[in-house]
């Protein structure tokens, strides 16, 4: 049992309020991603649960148990930091070890397991080392192993990855799920980029200042944004919101297509070639709306084209608050069928 | 060429004033001085003299018992001063003013204080010990009391000192290395045995280090407080120096104490550089 519950939970630093009336589980073995701009909250979050801060109001449980006053030890946690906190002066076996020698676990068996984990983590030639001898992605590595020696049931990362260049980090990412669901941890990962969130996750929290914007599988917080914000949060591009009237309309750029007639008008301002896909940046009626199009598009700054849309991709949204509209979607998309 | 062209200012610095003297000095504990300002050969003669005389031996012995009773506690207070100054959050800047003020006040006020705090019968300490309808004490006059009474003052001095380099260090560790020990399960005290403390090697190296020169370059409490007595109880070898050179204006003698200060003090320096500096961990 290593599902952990968040009821309620609120941290708050003077006026600030840091962690505002959060509730959300990460069920058992599974991924839970806390996703949001820098200072939302995520890692005051992550630090609550991992019993690094006490929460000024809520419940915290793990596994059922109410672990609100208890010490980060005594919870029985995991933990991988954005900075590492490598110890800089042991070596790569001491650093991953260390857990278990404060543990007093006996010689024998710490070096089984350091074998067992240099193994996973790949660091078996590198154990004498100082975490200074190592690149980025080695301590990270190291971290790793530190967090999964103790066979913690519950693992806890603020973003592991945003010290690792590009490549490493979507090598990194994939490592890191795989190695979740093998031993079957419950994780929560804090992370800022949408694009982790959506590879990663078997759950997302997106948070906005203090508070839950939206919770959901990457599938609905990619179909169903729940408010603007997601929709402009998640996706790259992220969702162009074209404001018509009270109301905004929301389509992703690639469910967007260039047209011959018909459709909105619209001027190119640049375009950006990646390779497979090619990202047309246009004004629509002096918004801007991104286009996302198979292959090299031919399109040159100041061409005028007609962008078209099935009624069916289009999301509306209260301009006011930001909100869903349920039943404005479904007309929409009824009087575009009918 | 050019780099040792940056270099010629600095060198030439050291050279006038570090190296030379430190020669000249070696070559004069090789000769005695004349009345009629003539020097004369004498070979090793003066440190012969030197091994004979009781006070040389007698102030050695002395700062040998100084630093060891100052060195330790001094650097541990000093260490447990800022481990705790940096918890508190509060009051942390009121804390670290008083305690470097002893650093900052002039030695002679320093004395000062201490003396009124040892004066015998009307001293702090006496009238303390009156309380108790104990008996008035002599505590600079007395062999037994005069040196304690220096190790106490100068640990008192230098613990806030040696505290400020401790708190910047600390400041530098990361508190990701010690929430990291925490979630691991590591007790305060095994964080400090097995992290903090070895991240401080460098410091405590430092400190020592200054310590122990420090111990050997007091001279100044010596002259207002004690004047080495009484019986010579609290002479030093600088201080032993300084009697010689100026009291006594035996410059040969006084330049052959030197040598054997500078021997004691460049064996530091090497063991430092050649053996403490490769076990202790940079960042
Ligand atoms: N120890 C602290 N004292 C005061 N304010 C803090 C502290 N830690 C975080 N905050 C504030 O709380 C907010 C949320 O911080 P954080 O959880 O670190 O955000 P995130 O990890 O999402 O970037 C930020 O505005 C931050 O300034
Ligand atoms: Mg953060």
């Amino acid at each position: 049992m290593s599902a952990i519950k968040l009821d309620h939970v609120s941290k708050h630093w003077g006026t600030m309020r840091a962690v505002d009336d959060v509730s959300l589980t990460a069920d058992e073995g599974a991924l839970l991603v806390l996703l949001g701009p820098s200072g939302c909250g995520k890692s005051t979050t992550l630090r609550l649960i991992a019993g690094l801060e006490q929460p000024d109001g809520g419940t915290i449980t793990i596994g059922g148990a109410d672990v609100t006053g208890l010490t980060p030890a005594q919870r029985k946690i995991s933990m991988v930091f954005q900075s590492y906190a490598l110890f800089p002066h042991l070596s790569v076996a001491e650093n991953i070890v260390f857990g278990l020698r404060v543990r007093r676990m006996p010689r024998a068996e710490r070096e089984t397991r350091l074998k067992r984990v240099a193994d996973i983590v790949g660091l078996g030639q590198l154990l004498d080392r100082k975490p200074s001898q190592l690149s980025g992605g080695q301590r990270q590595r190291v971290a790793l192993g530190r967090a999964i020696i103790a066979e913690a049931r519950v693992c806890l990362m603020d973003e592991p990855l945003s010290n690792l260049d590009a490549k490493l980090r979507h090598e990194m990412r994939t490592e890191i799920r795989a190695l979740q669901q093998r031993l079957g941890m419950t994780m929560v990962y804090v992370t800022h980029d949408q694009t982790e969130a959506m590879t990663m996750a078997d759950r997302i929290v997106l948070m906005r200042d203090g508070r839950i914007e939206q919770n959901g599988t990457p599938e609905e917080l990619y179909n169903r944004p729940a408010t603007a914000f997601t929709a402009r949060f998640i996706g790259t591009p992220p969702m162009n919101l074209i404001a018509q009237g009270e109301r905004l309309v929301g389509v992703r750029p690639e469910h967007i297509r260039i047209v011959s007639q018909d459709g909105h008008a619209a001027r190119v301002r640049t375009v950006e070639h990646l390779g497979a896909d090619s990202i047309v940046l246009c004004d629509i009626s002096d918004q801007p709306v991104s286009v996302r199009q198979d292959g090299f598009i031919k399109a040159s700054p100041g061409d005028d084209i007609r962008l078209a849309w099935d009624a069916s991709h289009e999301h509306l949204f209260d301009k006011e608050s930001g909100r869903r509209l349920e039943t404005a979607a479904g007309e929409a998309r009824l009087v575009a069928s009918g | 060429m050019n780099a040792w062209l940056l270099l010629l200012p600095a060198a030439v610095l050291l050279v006038a004033f570090t190296h030379y003297p430190i020669l000249a000095t070696i070559r004069h504990s090789l000769f005695i001085s004349r009345r009629n300002g003539t020097e004369v050969f004498v070979g090793l003669d003066n440190y012969r003299s030197m091994a004979a005389d009781p006070i040389f031996w007698k102030a050695l012995i002395n700062n040998f018992w100084f630093a060891l009773g100052t060195i330790p506690t001094s650097i541990a207070l000093a260490l447990l001063m800022a481990v705790w100054v940096n918890r508190n959050m509060r009051g942390r800047g009121f804390l670290r003013l008083a305690y470097f003020t002893p650093t900052v006040l002039p030695m002679i006020a320093v004395a000062n204080i201490w003396l009124f705090f040892y004066t015998p019968d009307y001293g702090l300490l006496d009238q303390l010990r009156g309380l108790f309808d104990l008996a008035g004490w002599n505590w600079l006059g007395s062999p037994s009391t005069v040196m304690p009474c220096l190790i106490v003052m100068v640990i008192w001095k230098e613990a806030g000192f040696f505290m400020i380099f401790y708190l910047a260090a600390l400041q530098q560790l990361s508190p990701d290395l010690e929430e990291a020990a925490a979630v691991e399960g590591a007790s305060r005290w095994y964080t400090f045995r097995r992290i903090t403390f070895p991240l401080l090697m460098p410091t405590t190296l430092f400190v020592a280090i200054n310590a122990v020169i420090n111990s050997f370059k007091l001279v100044d409490h010596l002259v207002i407080m004690t004047k080495g007595g009484p019986n010579n109880a609290s002479t030093l070898l600088l201080y032993y120096i300084y009697e010689v050179a100026f009291t006594f204006q035996d410059s040969a003698y006084a330049a052959t104490l030197t040598v054997v200060l500078l021997v004691l003090l460049s064996t530091l320096a090497l063991l430092k550089f050649g053996y403490l500096d490769r076990r202790i961990h940079y960042q």
